[in-house]
């Protein structure tokens, strides 16, 4: 049933195809991999299993009488499949990552250690709670470390991802408001938010409202003008995208209550000010903390991630369910059951069972190793680096910020001084051949073809300096005008993709050949 | 500490190159009154591996974990046996530590896996197209009742009876906001499903109808009567699959034409957990795609006519769309998804019917093994690997005993439902392949002394 064994496949509408100089397509370690489907079929399997033991079939009329279109491999050619995609992987393991917002650090391996431990890892969720009360004071220790951290009286652990903390919040001040008869239809976004803040405000109902940010920062004037009886709060992040402390956030915060609303902050830059500044002691109602940014939990390929949302005392009653809460020295689990005793305003539940275990477990054993010194020295050495690459670069780059003082963890610049027709795509592109992953790009959209650069803390000076190095070649290129850099890459695994044809005709799904030439 | 490379030596270099004259320098935009001076107090300092391991390993071993002894607990996840090579594949760095594919030229590891994991679903679902993932399936669930909204332009959607009750309760939580009316009632302890009542309650305001396949109970019943009912009145059905092993087994809801299927993926893969992460399951026919939620991956060439992959069809979420988003999603469950992904492949479209009939057979023995014990009806007509009893006492205590004899012998219905008496004496029990025989003789021996 395979087709085309190296998985490379003739380019399609007549454009030529590029001759890799080898018969397999391959080029030494860069090897070719065709999909399972394609290498795989039906019959084949790596797994041994025992037979069946005798007893009558209680499936109904419903057994299954159709092939379900599966392709198996042998254990070895499994592995082999997946290590040769490995290798057409970028990792933060392999190098320097910096992607703004991201906060791409090292991932411990004590992390996957601990997780992977029987005792939290073979556990199920409805198991009855005497039998996981050391998973209950897991859980119940994090949450301690991240009121402690922010300041923050109360903390919710379920949500399953920032965007999913996003809700938890602004349904959290949609609760509180409710509570007191007065709802309200309005949300004020600053223009720079990550979209998930205007797309979680309009899931939970509200209208989203944009506050200018001209010069990176929110103009506190405009903002609070705008404060009313149909605001129900705003959404900030802070540091903000531009990666500038918003240092009006404490007056912003009074305004905003003294109008009767609530404040949410996005915690995704929360790395640039772990151990130096607590979000609690700028006004802050609802903040959902990244695990898998500031708390090293692995970005693994898109998730998975973990949102909790730390909470002041005006929202916490509204926290949703469940949580975990401690009788002596027993750990309880409070759900729908016991809301009504202990949490009768929640506003409820908002994911099965009770939150990202595994990334409690490594967030945990991340938090104990670096300690209350350990964290401090996190942010300081964030917002060392940053600085560093700025400072380094603002000869080179157009740095709209730079001016105006230090930048927090992450250093912005634009794409002013381009040559024609250059942008920031072709240096993101003319990176990836220096061997980089490249910068945030085009975000935020103040600034036009933004490049956010966010190092981390766990780059060595040795590694910043190469970087430097390399965005610099590949920012004199685009000044000057390198016809080359236009079709970069050149040495990666794929040259540039043609992401208007798959977005035209979209192929989301692997068809039979056969069928494929006659659906054309 | 381990994880922070710089030398005081870099720091002075680096702050000489800045101009600055400390790191407290760089925080100046910080009001003095927000910094703190030192350590946060009351909070431990750094610590060696050895002792975060001595530390967490204390707190593990205050855990029973399920294969310490016999084991029956499902409900919406399950212990299954994940082969060893899928735990070495997810941890090779460059699918551990990668990020979203959003440079798809040094990501075609990451997507190429993502446009398979698709694949997968959409076949075992029977669906035309699936998303690269969703959180898990509470949250896939009520993702698909906003869709169906979008898609229907109406507002009321009707759970079956048999939806997983923690799934009912994300969707009424949300529901509140939203303003979607929900119908909902608990479950009866009866061998049918409520598919009657649903029948009877389809009408041209419904914009969904949500069942889950095998259900709540375990119950199985043919979706095909729902899905043309719905169809007749401009209604969607969704389908939500908890235990996607059952469609090694059992026919798909896509081919009994479901609209919309979405599951939890746990079983393949990724262990329990405690409740997460997990992996949520996202198919649909291909005419609803442009209002599907989540991230998706598509094939295309590059510029030298070499097949590869990207992200597509961004317009739909948050960083392009903002608030006219289909969702406000981002993160997706990518490497639970290569976990369910591999374990799959493995597996193959031979061994996953093995592995379903396996299960088939060893819960099927145990209906019939438990049946003969004095005090114990079991309910189902039909089930996959999952099946409930009715107790002649109330099953919550009686999942503490059995707890306390070394059996975590299933869930009972009080946990689930508390409060309905109806349910009180109802038990889930749930076998797969990792029950043995010995097992389940265990479990008719232990309920049999707690039901005496």
């Amino acid at each position: 049933m395979s087709i085309n064994a190296s998985g490379w496949r003739p380019a399609m509408g007549g454009s030529g195809v590029a001759n890799a100089g080898t018969t397999t397509g391959n080029r030494a370690l860069m090897l070719e991999e065709a999909l399972i489907f394609e290498i795989g079929d039906s019959e084949t399997t790596g797994v041994d299993l025992a037979d069946p033991v005798v007893s009558p079939s209680r499936l109904g009329f419903l057994a299954r009488n159709r092939p379900i279109g599966l392709a198996g491999l042998s254990e070895p050619e499994t592995v082999r499949h997946y290590t040769r995609l490995s290798r057409q992987n970028y990792g933060i393991d392999l190098g320097f990552f910096p992607l703004g917002s991201c906060t791409m650090k090292h991932n411990p391996r004590l992390n996957e250690k601990m997780a992977r431990l029987p005792g939290f890892a073979d556990i199920h969720p409805l198991q009855p709670i005497d039998t996981v009360q050391g998973a209950l004071e897991l859980i119940d220790q994090l949450a301690h470390w991240l009121k402690t951290l922010t300041g923050m009286p109360a903390v919710a652990m379920s949500p399953k991802a920032g965007a999913h903390g996003e809700l938890c919040g602004i349904l959290a001040i949609r609760a509180a408001l409710e509570a007191r008869g007065d709802a309200r239809e309005v949300i004020l976004v600053p223009e720079s938010a990550h979209g998930t803040n205007p797309a979680t405000a309009a899931f939970a109902g509200y209208r989203v409202e944009d506050i200018p940010a001209p010069s990176g920062r929110i103009d506190t004037a405009a903002l609070i003008a705008r404060l009313g009886p149909d605001v129900a709060g705003v959404m900030i992040t802070n540091p903000n995208t531009c990666g500038l402390f918003e240092s009006d956030l404490k007056d912003i915060s009074d305004a905003v209550h003294a109008a009767g609303g609530f404040v949410y902050c996005d915690g995704a830059n929360f790395n640039a000010i772990v151990g130096r500044v607590r979000p609690g002691d700028l006004g802050v109602d609802a903040m959902h903390i990244n695990l898998h940014k500031t708390f090293s939990t692995p970005h693994g390929g898109g998730g998975p991630g973990s949102g909790p949302v730390v909470f002041s005392a005006a929202l916490a009653p509204y926290a949703p369910l469940p949580f975990v809460d401690r009788d002596g020295d027993n750990f309880l689990l409070v759900e729908e059951e016991s809301a009504k005793d202990r949490h009768v305003s929640s506003f409820g539940r908002m994911v099965a069972f009770h939150g990202q275990m595994g990334m409690f477990t490594r967030a945990l054993s991340y938090i104990l190793s670096h300690g209350a010194d350990g964290l401090r020295q996190v942010s300081g050495d964030a917002v060392l680096n940053a600085n560093y690459i700025l400072r380094s670069l603002e000869d080179t780059l157009d740095a709209p910020f730079a001016v105006a003082g230090p930048c927090m963890h992450e250093a912005l610049f634009s794409d002013d001084g381009m040559a024609e027709g250059f942008t920031t795509l072709d240096i993101a592109k003319g990176l990836i051949d220096e061997g980089f992953h490249p910068m945030t790009v085009y975000f935020p959209l103040v600034v036009h073809g933004a490049m956010l650069v966010e190092p981390t803390e766990t780059e060595s000076k040795a590694a910043l300096d190469q970087f430097i190095v390399a965005l610099r070649s590949v920012a004199e290129r685009a000044k000057a005008g390198d016809p080359s850099l236009k079709s970069a890459p050149h040495f990666a695994p794929r040259r540039r993709l043609d992401e208007t044809l798959a977005a035209r005709k979209p192929v989301l799904v692997w068809k039979e050949p056969v069928l494929a030439v006659a659906a054309e | 500490m381990r994880y922070l490379p710089l030398t005081d030596h870099d720091r002075s270099a680096m702050l000489d190159v800045i101009g600055a004259a400390d790191v407290d320098a760089l925080f100046v935009d910080v009001p003095t009154s927000a910094r703190l001076d030192g350590p946060i107090r009351g909070l431990p300092n750094h610590a060696t591996e050895l002792s975060v391991e001595r530390h967490l390993s204390a707190l593990a071993r205050k855990n029973r974990a399920a294969g310490d002894g016999p084991f029956f607990l499902g409900c919406g996840a399950y212990k299954h046996h994940v082969p060893a090579s899928v735990d070495h594949i997810i941890q090779r760095g460059e699918f551990l530590t990668a990020y979203t594919p959003y440079q798809p030229e040094i990501a075609q590891g990451t997507l190429q896996v993502l446009f398979e994991f698709q694949t997968q679903v959409a076949r075992l679902f029977g669906c035309d197209v699936a998303n690269a993932s969703m959180y898990d399936g509470s949250s896939a669930c009520w993702e698909a009742v906003t869709m169906a909204g979008r898609i229907t332009k109406r507002k009321r959607a009707i759970l079956s009876s048999g939806l997983h009750p923690h799934y009912v309760s994300v969707a009424q939580t949300m529901a509140r906001f939203t303003g979607d009316a929900l119908s909902y009632q608990t479950p009866t302890l009866s061998p049918a499903t409520d598919i009657d009542d649903l029948l009877a309650a389809i009408d041209g305001q419904t914009s969904c109808i949500v069942v889950q396949y095998p259900d709540i109970l375990g119950r199985i019943d043919d979706l095909s009567a729902l899905a043309s009912k719905a169809h007749e009145h401009g209604a969607l059905l969704i389908a939500v699959v908890t235990e996607p092993v059952a469609l090694g087994a059992i026919k798909s809801p896509g081919e009994m034409g479901a609209d919309i299927v979405v599951g939890e993926g746990q079983s393949l893969g990724v262990g329990l957990q405690f409740g997460g992460p997990y992996v949520g399951l996202f198919a649909c026919k291909e005419k609803y795609v442009r209002q599907m939620p989540g991230r998706l991956c598509g094939e295309t060439v590059d510029a030298e006519g070499k097949r590869g992959f990207v992200l597509t069809l961004s317009t739909r979420e948050q960083h392009i769309r903002r608030e006219k988003a289909t969702s406000n999603i981002c993160t997706n469950s990518g490497l639970c998804a290569l976990a369910f992904s591999v374990h799959m492949t493995l597996l193959g479209e031979r061994g996953l019917r093995d592995l379903a009939m396996l299960n088939h057979s060893l819960a099927s023995h145990a209906a019939e093994r438990l049946a003969k014990v004095s005090g114990v009806d079991v309910i189902n007509n039909s089930f996959f690997n999952e099946f409930t009893l009715k107790l002649s006492k109330e099953a919550r205590p009686i999942v503490r005993k059995l707890a306390e004899n070394g059996v975590l012998g299933g869930v009972s219905l009080g946990r689930l439902f508390p409060g309905v008496s109806a349910l009180a004496n109802g038990l889930v029990v749930a076998v797969t392949e990792t029950a043995t025989v010995d097992d389940i003789e265990a479990l008719a021996t232990a309920l049999e002394g707690a039901l005496t």
